[in-house]
Parts: C-alpha cells; structure tokens; sequence
C-alpha cells in the first residue's frame, strides 16, 4: 500500500534519440535511474525527427522532454524542437539536453531557451535531482 | 498555451478535438486533481459512440507491433485511434519505463491517431481507472476506436474484458507448451484471438491447437459469437486487414444479439467498482492514516481480527466521503 500515495504528482519524462545517432546506452542508464526514482519515463527509440518527437511529447503531456545527442548535430536540433513547441502552442514544456556538448555551445543553448543541460559524465543522482528541481521551480501546471 | 486552463475550459476543447487539451487532462486525471472530477463528469456525456478494443498478450507476443499495424488498417479505412498503451510500473519506486512508442514511432505525426502511455501505479494491480478516464477522454475527443494495449499478466487481462467493448488476445508461437493457452486462462477472455509472428513455421501449431481448444468450448446456438483465430505477421504485413474485419464483424454481432447491452452494464459496474475501490483505499491510506495504524496495531496483536478492523475503518469513513464528495 505504500505506494498508493504517490499516484498524485508524478513526473512524467520523455527521453528522446533525434536523427542519426545510434548511441542509446547513456539515455537507457537514465530512463532506468528516473525510474528507480519513481518518475514515469516514455522512451521514444532511436533516429526520430524532431517533429516526431515534438508531438509524442505533446500527446503524452510530459513536465520534462529529454533529447540525448551524442552526433554533434545538437545546434541544429534543439533549435527546431523549440520552435516546433512554441508553433504547437507547448512551450511550456521543460526542455533538457545530455549527452557530448562544447562548453560553448551550452551556453548559446542555454541562451536559445533549453533549461538544462547535463553533460555525459553527471551523475544519476544529479539528473534525478535536477529534474525534480525544474518540474518543482516550474509549479503546477 | 494551456497551463493553469481550467478543466472546465478544457473540456469544451476536448469536444473539439483539440490534442493538447486532451492530453492534459489526461494527466489530470492521473494526478487526481479535484479540480478535474466536474469537467470529466460533464465530458462523460459525450462518451460511449468510439468502440473500444482491449489488446492483451503475455509479454513479447507483439501487442505494440500489432497495435502499430492494425491502427494503419483504421486509418486506410478513414477512422482515427485512439491508442491507451498501459506498461507496468516497479513495485518498489512506483516509476516505470514507458516503451510502447519505439514499435509505434511512425504512427506519430498523424492528427488521426493518439498513443498515451500510462504505467499500473496505484491500483491493486489490473486496469488502473485513470487509464479508462483516458478512455473516456479520447471518445468524447471523437475518435472512432480507442484500443487499450495491456500486459496480459495476472488481473489485467480480466480487467480488459471488462473495460473494453471487443477483447483480442494475441498469442505468440513456440511461448510455453500444448497446454499453455488452457493453463492461462486466456482462452474464456478472448472474443478474437491472434496469432503473431504467422511467417514462423511453428505458428500453424500454434493456430490448430487454438482451434481445437475453441471448438471444443463451443455451445451449440444461432446468434453464439465464433470465437476467430487471425494468424498476422508484422514481417509480411499480412493479416491486419483481416484483424480489423473481425473485430467489426464482432461490433456487428454485438448489435445484433443485443450482447451490447451487457457488456455496457458490466463496463459500468467495472467502473463504479473501480472508483469506489479508489475512494476506500486513499481514505485508509492517506486521510484516515493514524486510525489505520491504530487498528492495524490492534490486528497484530490478535485483539482484533482483520474484518471488524475493515468495518470500524469503513464506518469511520462514511461520514467523511458524504462531506468530500
């Protein structure tokens, strides 16, 4: 019974693999972490489109959507996820990034309107904690 | 932008159509928000025209494949989907992964179709009532079909007969023995079944030994459904076409004899249970949690036994559930 209780407020995360990019052991170690942390995780599979993606996320109603790219395309795909969900009337959606990023280029993302980034070596524990954190600064919806 | 939209609000965008209207208060239900309970009761008005088809299987027999294949029949044939794909959630953290969608990802991107993951949590295991709230949502959202993809382990698959209009039942070839389609008790449930991944050389073992087993459960009767067996394969596409025939030929024969009337009581029955179930369980757990303990202390030590425990707690809660309800 002890896990009746918290059917109320659970995160809901999609994790997403955008175009051609096969690396997927990073994204399932997270999916599996989230979900030890209680959190519902829908995983998309690999080599979506970002329009894909983008309505999946919608249709599930994700507080987090979480793109892994491990191909260096991540200045052009986030760009176009954002944009999809401001045309789709979602850009209240939380967007995060993982995976092999510049340093440089965090920022600009950053500054493009993704909310977090977590590089390929941060720990589990900081994704979980993380993410609770946005959905928490992001209040109800 | 939908956030903060009052429900009430939402739901005359639910009658619209409108996809993200529809998702949010999906994830309102879930989350059982009250504030959702007078705009799902005024959309319940609006359900009850989608035939809802419930998928069940053990796990590996190919209900998402199938699922993915059978909604690009619907869709030839000009009807939208709804699809509520239920994955089990962990026991011990509640959280679940939710991969119904990797068999499914070309399906996006179609305004026809809806595909919601949901995970088991918080139920006594079985169909859990938000995910028939789900339901309701996408009927009264004006799709044609919904279907309702479960595992098909222990409670669920009794869950779904009772929840959906038109049970299939998808075997795998070569999945355990002779016996196994007896032993699991799939074969009453089902009102058609399949048998994936056809292209196999073990599938017509697997068809014949279903047959058999369906022939010999048969009551003799004009109007007696005929339980079908549909070999599909994923691989040849082939099969699906023929899956969608019979499950409108069984819509058809529900008209017709007038099953159509119980199987809509039993539905209710399923759903008024399922709600009341919920009631008792959040007052025991949350609101009336040191009474709880106090009792259950009590039936520990043998000073009193478990059902004057239940009846004490139940009409505790009777008062309580007249003024919150």
């Amino acid at each position: 019974m002890q896990n009746n209780d918290n059917s109320a407020n659970v995160i809901r995360v999609m994790l997403a693999k955008i175009g051609l990019d096969g690396h997927d052991r990073g994204i399932k170690v997270v999916a599996r972490a989230l979900r030890d942390a209680g959190m519902d995780v829908v995983y998309t599979g690999l080599h979506r489109t970002p329009e894909e993606v983008v309505d999946a996320a919608i249709q599930e109603d994700v507080d987090i959507l979480g793109i892994s790219l491990l191909s260096g395309a991540h200045m052009h795909i986030f760009p176009k996820v954002l944009e999809l969900l401001k045309a789709k009337e979602a850009d209240d959606m939380i967007v995060a990034g993982g995976g092999v990023i510049p340093d440089d280029d965090v920022e600009e993302l950053y500054q493009m309107g993704v909310h977090k980034i977590l590089l390929q070596d941060t720990p589990p524990q900081e994704v979980i904690d993380s993410f609770r954190q946005l959905v928490a600064d992001r209040g109800a919806r | 932008m939908i956030s903060r939209t009052s429900s009430m609000k939402l739901a005359e965008r639910v009658r619209e159509g409108h996809l993200r209207a529809i998702a949010r208060l999906i994830t309102r239900v879930e989350s059982r928000d009250p504030e959702v309970r007078q705009a799902m009761a005024e959309l319940y008005k609006s359900t009850g025209r989608a035939h809802v088809v419930g998928i069940t299987g053990v796990p590996g027999a190919g209900k998402s494949t199938l699922v993915a294949e059978l909604v690009q029949e619907y869709r030839a044939s000009g009807r939208t989907v709804g699809i509520v794909a239920i994955d089990p959630s962990s026991p011990f953290s509640g959280g679940a992964i939710l991969g119904d969608r990797i068999r499914m990802g070309e399906l996006v991107s179609d305004p026809g179709v809806f595909i919601r993951s949901m995970s088991t949590r918080g139920t006594l295991g079985g169909l859990a009532r938000p995910a028939l709230e789900a339901v309701d949502l996408l009927d009264a959202g004006g799709f044609d079909v919904v279907l309702i993809e479960t595992v098909g382990v222990g409670q669920d698959e009794v869950d779904i007969v009772r929840a959906a209009h038109t049970t299939v039942v998808v075997n795998a070839p070569g999945l355990g023995d002779d016996v196994q389609a007896i032993k699991a008790g799939v074969l009453e449930i089902a009102d058609i079944h399949v048998v994936s991944k056809a292209d196999r050389p073990d599938s017509n073992k697997t068809i014949q030994e279903l047959k058999v087993m369906l022939a010999m459960s048969l009551e003799p009767g004009k109007d007696i459904w005929r339980v079908p067996v549909v070999p599909t394969s994923s691989e040849k596409h082939s099969g699906f076409g023929e899956l969608m025939s019979a499950i409108d030929r069984h819509a058809v024969h529900l008209e017709h004899s007038g099953e159509i009337t119980e199987r809509r009581r039993q539905i209710a029955l399923t759903r008024v249970v399922k709600v009341a179930e919920e009631i008792v369980r959040d007052n025991f757990v949350r609101d009336s949690r040191s009474q709880t303990e106090e009792l259950l202390k009590m039936v520990t030590q043998r000073e009193m036994d478990p059902h004057g425990a239940a009846v004490t707690l139940l009409k505790a809660m009777k008062e309580k559930i007249h003024e919150a309800h």
